[in-house]
Formats: C-alpha cells, structure tokens, sequence
C-alpha cells in the first residue's frame, strides 16, 4: 500500500525588510532631571553613557498604543495592508502582563487577525531575534508577510535612584515589515544565548517574591524607593561592558562571514545603543572603514532595549537618505544573556 | 615570563592608550579609581588589554579587588608563574 505524499509549503529563496516606522514617547527627560535622583551631573553621564535624554511615554500610553503606532508607520512605509499579515512578532520585556501577549492585541487593533502573534522575551537581543524569525518565517513559506516590533516601556520598571542601568533607560518603539524579495536582503542571522551569565542584566524581584511579600504584609511598593518590592532592572555595569564589546565584536564578525561580505561592503552599523563607550568600542573592534554610517541615536533615545535598533536605523535613514538600499550590520544584545546579528538591505 | 618591572612598564603603556595618563603616573601604590581616575568602564578595557598583552585570564570577579597598580602588577605574576 502506497503512503500519501505530504505537502509542504513550498520555500522562498530570498526575503527583504520592505518597511519601517518608529514610535517615540514626547516626554523628554534630560541629565539634569536624572541628576535630581542620583548624585551625579550632565558631564559624568555624558562621558560615562553618552546619553544626553531619554524619551519616556507617559503613564496612560501602553507597550499596546507604542507597537500599534510604530506598526502603522511600518505597514505604510512598506505599502502593505495589515491583512497581508502571516505573523505578528512583538519583542519587549516591559508589557506588563505574562499572557496575554501584547501581539495578539496589537494584532487585532490593525486588523491582521487571525494572523498567529506572539511576544519573544529577549530583551535588547529582542528585534534581532524577531528579524531571525521572521526571515526563517518568510524562507519557509510559513508566512507571506510578518511584522516585527521592537517596543518597551522600560520607564515602568525603573528606580530613579539606582546607578547600575535606571538612568540609562527610555521608552519607544520601531517595527518592520518582512516579506519576500527577488534580491537577497536579510543575511543569515548570527544568534545565540549565555544563561550561564542570567545575572549580569536582571530584575529585582520575581512576580512570586511579590506575591508572597505582599501576603505577609509589608507595606505597598512605590515605584520610587530603593526598598520597592515593584521589580526593576539592574546590572553589572563592567561585566556588561566586557561582554556586549569583545565577544560580541566577535558575533558581528560572524554576521558579516555568514552573509560574505567584509566591512567595507557596509554602509552602516547600526549596534544596540546600549551605551556610546560600547558602540565606540565596538567600531574599533571591527576596524570598521570611515564610510560606514555608525547610529549613535543612544544620544538622544538613550537605551530603549527591544526598541533601538529599529529606532537608531530609522534616524540613520532620516539623517542620510542615499544609505537606502545600502547593507547594514544590525546586532542586538542583553539581558538572557542573549545576542542575534544579521546583516541586512536598508529599507 | 616578565618581572613585575616589565609588567609595569606593560601595564603603564595600556593604561596610557585607554586614558592618556603619562605612563610614569602608573605607580605600584596608585589607586586605579582614587589616584589615576579610571573608570569602572574603562578598568574593564585596560584589563581586556592586559590579557591579550600578558597571556593571563582576569575573571570579572576578580577585576573588583584590583584597587592598585601593585595589585594588578601581583595579580598578574601570579597567574603567569
């Protein structure tokens, strides 16, 4: 008896992004405020981050009202309808519920349903690994279109008067679209993971010490005090420092190999702005040519996780508009620890 | 292996790179934080360097008890020896 032959969907050679559109918060929160809750001052962090704002969202705007505005500018710039949709990939660490994901809602308010959506937990690594699958999604024919967003609401999950990351963060988001091309336009993606180092980056809480504090009594958390039991970020700062530069220097090379092309073919590197002394350091690294376009959008957005790179590619793209259709080495990296690099065709 | 006199002269020469400091201000009783004002970020370069440059792992950990020039000069020794 002859067994039936399964279909398969069929394959897709290449995949490109098609467009972009970023969401940033209005809210701009300066060296000088910050200085009101740490002892520092406008140089020190200057010098030390190379921030000079950050852009926060006020209270009432969600993760929700960030991706869906991101998404509209990104469906427009790639002139694709929300219908076209075979996936909605949300990457953020900051919307507030465990399930249901920020994706299904997002899906629903542009009106991609029943298109499959979901939420990737890693961090500033987030938009890389979204990008990652998004491409093996389009490559398989598992989708046509898949939209990715990078969005976090990092100003939630803060406290002002911690040195090792609060002050570097901001909120914002940026999506792209991702479908097929006739020309090669994502390069394959160099990703990977380091659980082995969880702490470097990390929250100060679980949801369940929370629980179980707040059973036995202890006063209610303010999103103010250093003695909150409301979870918020930390880390070790040097031990980042060291990570995010030499090995992952290493990983954009990889990115570069992987998609067989050298430096010199770039146009721009567009890094995670997690802190200028990373990015300056990393460019050395790489002995990245002159002409390379490098984003330092970290100036302005300060660190913004998920949300950067999409955010720092699309300053680039405002600032120097002849980089369309030029390569770009995007590498995102972060809490996990988590990486991901590719190499890709500035929409 | 180097005496800690070439491990100086070595360390001196990284620590001028990352800061610009006159390599004869690294001293063996100098503070990296206090005396010199290197940062945490930039410590983590000038160890970075001193790897590569001695051939020696420096542990991130490891990294908080250097508080001197001597310290670094020892720590190094030792994990060449």
């Amino acid at each position: 008896m002859s067994s039936p032959t399964l279909k398969q969907s069929p394959l897709r050679e290449h995949t490109r992004i098609h467009g972009l559109g970023i969401f940033r918060p209005d809210v701009i929160v300066t060296n000088d405020d910050v200085c009101q809750w740490i002892d520092s001052s406008d140089e020190w962090i200057r010098q030390r981050t190379g921030i000079a704002t950050r852009h926060r969202a006020n209270r009432d705007t969600s993760v929700i009202d960030m991706a869906e505005a991101a998404a509209i500018a990104a469906l427009r710039d790639a002139n694709i309808e929300a219908s076209q949709l075979g996936a909605v990939l949300v990457s953020t660490v900051t919307h507030p519920y465990a399930t249901p994901s920020a994706a299904a809602q997002l899906a629903d308010r542009l009106g991609a349903t029943p298109a499959p959506a979901y939420d990737i937990s890693a961090a500033c690594a987030g938009y890389c690994y979204g990008i990652a699958q998004a491409d093996a999604m389009v490559h398989a024919g598992t989708a046509e279109y898949v939209l990715v967003v990078g969005v976090e609401k990092l100003s939630d999950f803060i406290d002002n008067a911690d040195r090792t990351i609060s002050f570097l963060l901001g909120d914002g988001a940026g999506a792209v679209v991702v479908g097929p091309s006739d020309s090669p336009g994502i390069g394959p993606s160099v990703w990977g993971s380091d659980g082995s180092k969880h702490e470097a980056i990390r929250m100060t809480h679980s949801l369940l010490e929370i629980r179980d504090l707040s059973l036995a009594g202890t006063a209610p958390a303010t999103a103010e005090s250093e003695s909150s039991l409301w979870p918020t970020m930390r880390q070790d700062g040097p031990t980042v420092f060291r990570w995010a530069v030499w090995e992952m220097a290493k990983v954009a090379q990889q990115a570069l190999d992987a998609a067989g092309i050298s430096a010199d073919d770039l146009v721009a590197f567009v890094p995670h702005q997690a802190n200028i002394r990373i990015i300056d350091e990393m460019v050395k690294q790489l002995s990245l040519p002159g002409h390379v376009a490098v984003a330092r959008d970290i100036v302005d957005a300060g660190n913004t996780s998920a949300a950067s790179i999409p955010l720092a590619m699309h300053r680039l793209l405002q600032e120097n508009p002849s980089l369309k259709g030029g390569l770009a080495l995007q590498i995102g990296f972060g809490a996990g620890l988590v990486f991901g690099a590719q190499v890709v065709v500035l929409p | 292996m180097a005496s800690n006199e070439e491990i100086l002269a070595g360390l001196a020469e990284i620590v001028n790179e990352e800061t610009g400091l006159a390599p004869e201000s690294v001293e063996m009783d100098k503070s990296f934080t206090d005396d010199l004002d290197i940062d945490s970020i930039s410590m983590m370069t000038i160890v970075v360097n001193a790897e590569e440059k001695f051939g020696v792992r420096i542990p991130d950990e490891e990294v908080k008890n250097l508080k001197t020039v001597g310290d670094a000069v020892g720590f190094i020794a030792n994990a060449q020896a």
